[in-house]
């Protein structure tokens, strides 16, 4: 049944061909429609020579994002296809020549390095995320690669980390439902994946956790560790140092790093010898809130008129002085006073 | 401007201005040890306020380059510790020098009379005196050896060094400083580090330039404290109070030295212009980075 209709196929085809060369010369044949490939390929049991199916399910890529789209805009070395069936392999499909800007920030990813360079196989291309045929938008509840979906999808690479990232806050939000709980792709990027133990990445991670985190952010940059972080030092604690990365947990759990019983550990990684008077040192002051420290609240009120007021009398003095002297130097005549 | 004669106002024509003074003199103001602590102060500043505004300034545009000019965070770190621990050495020299001229010399008028540091009723006097100047309605102030504004110079920069060496040692030794100290105290130790600062590194670099150095009659420096002599005309000009004591005790004479020497004369400039420059420099950028 299914080679009739192959050989059937390929007469029509070559009918069609040879009647459009008929018609215009020297135009080219036209490209196989979705309809030709899924006479073979809409059988679920379309399979190779060596048995792996190449089924595709109509309504499956229909319903995708590339539902409009010919087979052959993808498959493009099948565009001048005559003979049917074609060869076993084909061209690895290039997304890039539809999303070049995702493929070029991918192209520096350590997953296409790895992928590229290394020759780690398993480090996952476009479709080990988003599929093949079934791709549809981040949007998309349906989709592969929604907020919510993205700790599953990375999750089935990256175990370890995924189990991690299940304990911590952020996924207990995540998992409630708040839709601004962060997940993998928020912090990592999607496509622009780096090794997270670089400089660049540690001080991107810094203003990735003050789009929500603002005012903690904000203050830190008060601290000398957030000085120096902004200068672009990589030594100084930033976020992810004292409050861990995945497996980030509220204060108030025992189990976090800046629970107040696992403070002295947690500064002394960097403070050896940190001890419990150490530890009262504030990450996050703010010298405008009475109740956090009062201490650096009357500071900050006693600079605050010190300076304007040692400016304030000596910058008028300063005025009037200059004033003065011109005006007597004109009196005089003499241009030097 | 360096040379006297040149600055004499026309009124007074060649004349010498004291009998026992030769036309041209100098009156010798700061000794060689006063003059060497204010090129290290000076020095330490500048080197300070440019190691430490990266920091203070740390979102600024600026403050990478600048820091990177002493290669980068951590090089700055260490300069800036450098230069501390050398001012508050210079400190430590001078309070000692002052305790020794004080108990071992018995050197009297240090902590008061007319050639002292410490702020005085005269001191008062003459601040109402000047800003009735400033309006027209009095004659200047006749200023004995310090006047006002120095005085308030050379407090804040003790109180500002002690201050900020105190803070700037805790933070650089919070273990140590935890020993003693609750840790809130590195939060209060920043703090005033950073806004002492702002207010020391505006404080000399607008008005300590403009009192000592900017200002008409000065402009562009005052050579004294890089030569150590002032001249005979300028000090009756500027300080009539202390000239007619000088005068009176038969003092002036004994202070007589001849004009510094044009090589001197070069250095102050030299040093002056150099110092100048760096602390105009870096107010730009405060400023910059305060009103972009």
């Amino acid at each position: 049944m299914r080679t009739l209709l192959r050989v059937l196929l390929t007469i029509a085809c070559l009918l069609l061909g040879r009647a459009g060369v008929a018609d215009a010369g020297q135009v080219a044949p036209k490209p196989p429609a979705n309809d030709d490939c899924l006479a073979c390929h809409g059988d679920p049991a379309a399979a190779r020579a060596n048995g792996t199916l190449v089924a595709v399910a109509a309504s499956t890529f229909e319903a995708s994002k590339h539902g409009p789209m010919a087979c052959v805009d993808c498959h493009a070395d099948l565009v001048a296809l005559t003979e049917f069936p074609h060869p076993d392999t084909l061209k690895k499909v290039n997304c890039a020549s539809c999303h070049d800007d995702v493929g070029a920030t991918y192209h520096d990813s350590i997953h296409a390095r790895a992928r590229e360079k290394s020759g780690l196989n398993v480090a996952p291309a476009c479709a080990d995320c988003h599929g093949r045929h079934d791709i549809r938008g981040k949007a998309d509840p349906k989709s592969r690669v929604t907020h919510a979906q993205i700790p599953t999808m990375c999750g089935t690479c990256h175990e370890g980390i995924k189990r991690r990232y299940d304990a911590s806050a952020h996924a207990v939000a995540l998992k409630k439902g708040d839709s601004r709980a962060p997940v993998c792709a928020d912090c990592h990027t999607a496509h622009a994946i780096q090794r997270a133990d670089t400089e660049r990445s540690r001080l991107n991670a810094t203003a990735e956790c003050g789009s929500c985190h603002a005012s903690v952010v904000e203050s830190f940059t008060r601290t000398f560790h957030g000085k120096v972080t902004q200068l672009g030092s990589g030594r100084a604690a930033a976020c992810a140092d004292c409050h861990g990365a995945h497996d980030i947990l509220p204060a108030s759990n025992p189990a976090s790093t800046v629970s107040p019983r696992n403070l002295q550990t947690t500064c002394g990684t960097c403070h050896q010898g940190a001890n419990a008077r150490f530890v009262q040192y504030d990450p996050h002051p703010n010298p405008r809130d009475y109740t956090r420290s009062a201490a650096l609240w009357w500071a900050n009120r006693f600079y605050w008129a010190l300076i304007p007021g040692c400016f304030g009398f000596f910058g008028l003095h300063s005025l009037l002085w200059f004033w003065r002297s011109r005006k007597d130097a004109h009196a005089h005549g003499d241009t030097t006073r | 401007m360096t040379n006297a004669v040149l600055d004499t106002p026309s009124t007074m024509g060649s004349e010498p201005p004291s009998p026992d003074l030769p036309s041209g003199a100098h009156i010798r103001r700061f000794d060689r040890p006063t003059r060497l602590l204010h090129v290290v102060i000076m020095t330490t500043f500048l080197g300070l306020s440019a190691t430490g505004l990266p920091l203070l300034f740390s979102d600024a545009p600026w403050s990478r380059v600048l820091a990177s000019l002493f290669g980068g965070f951590h090089g700055a770190g260490l300069v800036h510790r450098v230069f501390g621990a050398t001012l508050l050495a210079a400190v430590a020299w001078h309070v000692s020098n002052i305790a020794w001229r004080a108990i071992g010399r018995g050197e009297r008028g240090l902590f008061w009379g007319p050639t002292s540091m410490v702020p005085q009723p005269r001191d008062v006097v003459h601040l109402v005196q000047q800003i009735r100047w400033f309006f027209g309605a009095g004659p200047r102030p006749r200023f004995e050896h310090f006047a006002y504004w120095e005085k308030f110079d050379y407090w804040a920069v003790l109180w500002g060094t002690l201050l900020m060496g105190a803070a700037g040692l805790i933070l650089w030794f919070p273990q140590a400083a935890s020993h003693v100290l609750p840790g809130w105290m590195f939060n209060v130790a920043l703090f005033v580090h950073g806004a002492e600062a702002t207010l020391a590194i505006g404080f000399i670099f607008v008005i300590h330039f403009f009192n000592g150095h900017l200002r008409p009659g000065k402009f562009p420096m005052d050579l004294v404290i890089f030569t150590g002599s002032i001249s005979g005309d300028e000090l009756r000009e500027e300080r009539a109070g202390e000239f007619a004591r000088l005068v009176e005790t038969g003092v002036l004479a004994q202070l007589a030295v001849p004009p510094p020497s044009a090589a001197r004369s070069r250095r102050g400039h030299l040093i002056g212009t150099v110092g100048l420059t760096l602390g105009l420099g870096l107010v730009g950028l405060i400023l910059y980075a305060v009103l972009r």
